[in-house]
């Protein structure tokens, strides 16, 4: 048996296919993973995100802190609320993880790393804040929904209360907000408008049963991975982990260069593979013709292969196969070829990014 | 729990296999099986006319999240496919008893139907999972 969040009882109420995820017994699908990734691109969905891990950095050298353990820059983050995303590297510029670091005053920001993660993100952090006067607190009595899709604004709002209405429709994207005991934050993973929800745990599942009254759609782990994928965004562990830098995996915005004298984890390695020259990238690919890409398949041009496949799927809005594939650097091919079991299958490359805000890219 | 039919037989790797007359099988995946799948999206079924051994991969059916091998339950030459799926593989999910069996193949050797698991037999595996 695995930990369950505030709502696994709303979901075996719901008849939903639970299944483990880094320890955790959460939904996979409520019946048809099709139809919960088809809610969220045309109407509203929600899904339980209550194992990821909050984690409170609070202290008087919490800024410097996350400077030198983040890849990003908190510096940029100046109004409370503000959110960044960034890698946490290694010293060789290996991705521990990825995550969403909010800033809420300078001796407070709250992070949201990975729950499969959970264990080596919290070491990695508590060893290096022994360098700083921060402590680093995980939050166990919060529950997250992440409310996603064109209609998920209005949905939310129809369940906050009158006098967070304004603040909360306003809410920028990367921006969050307390609405009473709620921390709103207009952010997501699945290439739609929506807001991922903290809230204490013994309210989310009043929320969740509002929001379900409101009609928006329970959606499980299944389609959330397909509704990622579709919109180009990296899972950890599959398209980046420890043993390549985020250069390597698309990434390389989130790395915050200047100001130059900021040291921070992995800066140096990163510096050296700048200078080596960055071996290897991510790319989309939308295959042509019938079979579904699959993390692990070879990606090859003229009988060599040049990469792995990273992701792959079956993409519901599109009808179409697409992958993220990991290939080398120099890599300039229009097309590919992608072993697909025991047939190679011509595949386009195109950016990751098959789909935003409803509309097919590809 | 799932529909298991009394009159059909059954392999462990969740194939149902009915006997229509003559040594000429039906087979699909059972209700188990597509549920384990989730929401089927590409079928790829055998070659009319092919022989194949028991336990060949002989066909795919793949769901958004994985792909899952379909074997052969005993050896014969397959006759028929269902052309449906090709544009419908939701059909296993919907109707895999129905509209959603796969292939029909002559057995070579009819009396072996008689070493597939029954439905009780195949009800009491896929408990112990």
């Amino acid at each position: 048996m695995g930990s369950k969040t505030p709502l696994y009882q709303a979901h075996v109420d719901a008849e939903a296919r639970i299944v483990d995820f880094g320890g955790w017994d959460m939904p996979l699908n409520y019946g048809s993973q099709i139809d919960e990734h088809t809610a969220v691109r045309e109407a509203s969905g929600m899904f339980d995100v209550s194992h990821m891990t909050i984690v409170e950095i609070k202290g008087s050298d919490a800024k410097p802190y996350l400077q030198y353990v983040l890849a990003n820059d908190v510096a940029k983050l100046t109004e409370s609320g503000k959110a960044l995303y960034t890698a946490m590297l290694n010293e060789d510029g290996g991705v521990i993880d990825d995550l969403i670091a909010y800033y809420l005053t300078d001796a407070h920001y709250r992070l949201i790393v990975n729950a499969s993660t959970r264990e080596k993100d919290l070491a990695w952090l508590e060893n290096v804040a022994q360098q700083f006067n921060v402590s680093v607190e995980e939050r166990i009595d919060l529950a997250i929904i992440a409310v996603q899709g064109p209609q998920a604004v209005e949905k939310t709002l129809s369940v906050i209360s009158d006098e967070h209405q304004e603040l909360v429709s306003n809410l920028k994207p990367f921006t969050a907000a307390y609405a009473g005991d709620l921390f709103v934050a207009r952010t997501g993973y699945t290439g739609e408008d929506g807001f991922e929800i903290l809230i204490p745990d013994n309210q989310a599942i009043e929320l969740w049963n509002q929001l379900l009254a409101a009609g928006v759609k329970p959606c499980g782990l299944a389609a959330r991975d397909t509704l990622r994928l579709e919109a180009g965004m990296n899972l950890y562990g599959n398209d980046m982990d420890e043993s390549v830098t985020p250069l390597e995996s698309n990434m390389g915005w989130t790395v915050a260069w200047e100001p130059e004298d900021r040291d921070f984890v992995g800066r140096k390695a990163l510096e050296a593979q700048k200078e080596a020259g960055i071996p290897h990238k991510l790319i989309g690919l939308v295959l042509d013709g019938k079979g579904i890409m699959r993390e692990g398949q070879e990606v090859l041009v003229n009988d060599e292969v040049v990469g792995v496949v990273t992701s792959g799927t079956m993409s519901p809005t599109t009808s179409k196969s697409i992958a993220i594939a990991r290939v080398q650097r120099s890599l300039d091919a229009e097309e590919v070829l992608v072993q697909v079991r025991k047939k190679q299958i011509p595949a386009k490359v195109v950016k990751p990014g098959f789909v935003r805000k409803g509309k097919s890219l590809i | 729990m799932s529909q298991i039919p009394a009159e059909l037989k059954y392999v462990s790797s969740h194939e149902w296999i009915r006997h229509e007359g003559d040594g000429v099988v039906t087979v699909g995946i059972t209700e188990h099986a597509q549920e384990l799948l989730g929401d089927v999206v590409f079928v790829e079924v055998p070659e009319v006319d092919s022989e194949v051994e028991a336990e060949d991969e002989i066909a795919v059916v793949e769901s958004v999240k994985a792909a899952s091998d379909i074997y052969a339950p005993l050896a014969g030459t397959i006759t028929e496919i269902n052309e449906e799926l090709e544009d419908s593989p939701e059909l296993l999910n919907s109707d895999p008893y129905g509209d959603g069996w796969m292939f029909k193949m002559q057995l070579a050797d009819v009396s072996e139907l008689d070493s597939l698991l029954s439905a009780d037999d195949y009800a009491e595996e896929i408990a112990d999972e």
